[in-house]
């Protein structure tokens, strides 16, 4: 019975399997990058690159049809674009990232949307909205896996100047000048992790599986390498769960996903062993010393 | 004794308003030096412009032959994280940056350095201690035990021993003398005359332009720091040009 509800849909269907290992791939590349938006008070910047990818995405689909390669290039220029014009204004200027980053998704995203009418197609971007990860192709889950794998490469390279950078930005600019191209190459690393996320979840929930899992890790671990493998863990946990329950239910699969891991996020902020309510609640004696 | 660092009619400053107007001068390799003044004179932004986060807007600052990793600086009000989730530990490990780098792992000489450094400034078992539940005096041990590891030729500490106390900074000035001892240079932003006269053998007396520079006991003089009291904070939106001409440019 329960191996019926829990482990058979992956035994007898081949698209099941492809949805686990999207969101395997997707879990350990988004997880750790999520970590790092969550700490460097950057988690809605990853909702505003969401935005930025949507009219890259959508011109990709208007040029070739639904074609997944045209539909991430297209999402990976505009991300970039407005990833790297944002951080070198706010960079070279008094304006500070979030600004800067508000003024350049916004221009991007009505860009998108004059070049949308203007063509006067009527499309339908349903799909790159809300992803599809039941329908997982050979070509797709190697995007997929490759770029969590680069994820995974550039990031232990640019971990250090990353950690100290967010911690003490001052000290960093003095003895090395990896601080600049390593927040860019980060930010390149949300995009492409965002990308990676809306071929299976669509464009407005693939930052979920970023920072939801990170918000958890927050309530579970008090430094970060914990945080990063909770926040990994959390992520496949969240998106086995949300498979199973998209298969039994009639839940679509993203949402399934987010939901469940919006859940474990609850409890976590409720039960966490760090800083959650009930802990505050009912802290136990004070110490001697 | 040769120059570790040379003014050469430097003028720093933010939108072109000056905050250090044409400062000239030498500090001599070892030499430990008091950069004083009153608030607004222009100490910060001279040690932004020495460890080259500020760009002169006219002249240039000379680091005979020391590299950015050379000079280790301790900003005034340093802008720290305090809820990231780093240990004591760690925080200070990355004053080792210029032996480890991006990759280097941290081998047993390392791992010895770094509990010299905590014990040196006394912080022995907070090592696993996030930082964020260090209090105000005990941060300032962190950062110098920080200072400490990066072994640099040029040490600048911006008002290190504000809003801390008598025996804090008691220990922290110890250090300051071993790396006095050590022949490291060391320049050091403070507002505490007492202090300056009984531990710095030279002084420079700063108000946007140089008042006095030299041994200690000269510059301190009560001319002197009524001079230096009379500057004029606010800038003027309506200034002219500087009109005092700028030498002929000097090609790096």
């Amino acid at each position: 019975m329960l191996y019926d509800a829990l482990i058979a849909p992956f035994t007898e269907f081949e698209f099941m399997r492809r949805a686990l290992a999207a969101v395997i791939a997707l879990a350990l590349g988004g997880g750790p990058i999520g970590v790092f938006l969550m700490l460097r008070r950057m988690s809605l910047v990853g909702d505003a690159m969401a935005h930025a990818i949507l009219p890259g995405a959508a011109i990709g689909f208007l040029l070739s049809g639904l074609n997944l390669f045209a539909m991430t290039t297209g999402g990976l220029i505009a991300g970039f674009a407005v990833a790297i014009l944002a951080g070198a204004v706010a960079r070279s200027t008094e304006m500070k990232e979030d600004a800067s980053l508000a003024t350049f998704y916004l221009l991007s995203l009505a860009l998108g949307v004059t070049i949308v009418s203007i063509k006067g197609t009527n499309i339908d971007l349903l799909h790159v909205l809300f992803g599809n990860i039941l329908a997982m192709d050979d070509p797709t889950l190697l995007v997929i896996a490759a770029n969590a794998t680069i994820t995974l490469l550039v990031l232990a390279v640019i971990y250090r100047p990353l950690v100290i950078e967010s911690v003490d930005p001052v000290f960093l600019r003095t003895v090395s000048r990896a601080g600049a191209p390593s927040h860019l190459l980060f930010l390149a690393l949300v995009v492409i992790n965002l990308v990676n996320g809306f071929q299976a979840l669509g464009t407005l929930l693939a930052v979920g599986l970023m920072i939801l899992p990170a918000g958890i890790a927050r309530f579970w671990s008090r430094d970060i390498t914990g945080m990063i493998c909770i926040a990994v863990v959390s992520a496949i946990l969240s998106g086995y769960a949300g498979l199973v329950l998209s298969f039994e239910t009639k839940v679509p699969s993203g949402p399934a996903i987010i939901l469940v891991a919006a859940a474990l996020y609850v409890s976590s902020v409720l039960f966490g062993s760090v800083g959650g309510l009930f802990r505050q609640m009912f802290p136990g004696r004070h110490l001697e010393a | 004794m040769t120059a570790q660092v040379k003014f050469r009619d430097v003028t720093l400053g933010y939108d072109r308003h000056p905050a250090v107007h044409h400062l000239d001068g030498e500090v001599v390799s070892g030499a430990l030096l008091a950069v004083i003044g009153p608030n607004g004179a222009g100490k910060s932004t001279l040690f932004r412009g020495l460890v080259g986060i500020l760009k002169p807007l006219a002249g240039s600052i000379v680091t005979g032959g020391l590299d950015a990793r050379d000079i280790a600086y301790l900003p005034q009000t340093a802008d720290i994280d305090r809820s990231f989730p780093i240990s004591v530990y760690d925080f200070v490990g990355t004053g080792l940056w210029r032996s480890t780098g991006f990759f280097g792992g941290l081998g047993k000489g390392a791992r010895d350095k770094i509990a010299h450094a905590l014990a040196a400034v006394g912080l022995n078992g907070f090592e696993n201690r996030p930082i964020g539940t260090l209090s105000g005096g005990q941060m300032q041990r962190m950062l110098f035990a920080r200072v400490l590891l990066q072994d640099a030729r040029l040490i600048v500490l911006d008002e290190p021993f504000n809003a801390i106390d008598a025996r804090t900074s008691a220990d922290l000035l110890d250090l300051v003398r071993r790396w006095h001892a050590e022949k490291r240079t060391v320049l050091a932003a403070l507002h505490d005359m007492e202090l300056v006269r009984s531990h710095f053998p030279e002084a420079l007396l700063l108000a946007r332009g140089p008042v006095a520079w030299g041994a200690t006991a000269e510059v301190l003089t009560a001319e002197n720091l009524l001079e230096a009291r009379r500057m004029c904070e606010a800038f003027d939106d309506s200034a002219a040009a500087c009109a005092v001409h700028d030498l002929p440019s000097r090609a790096a």
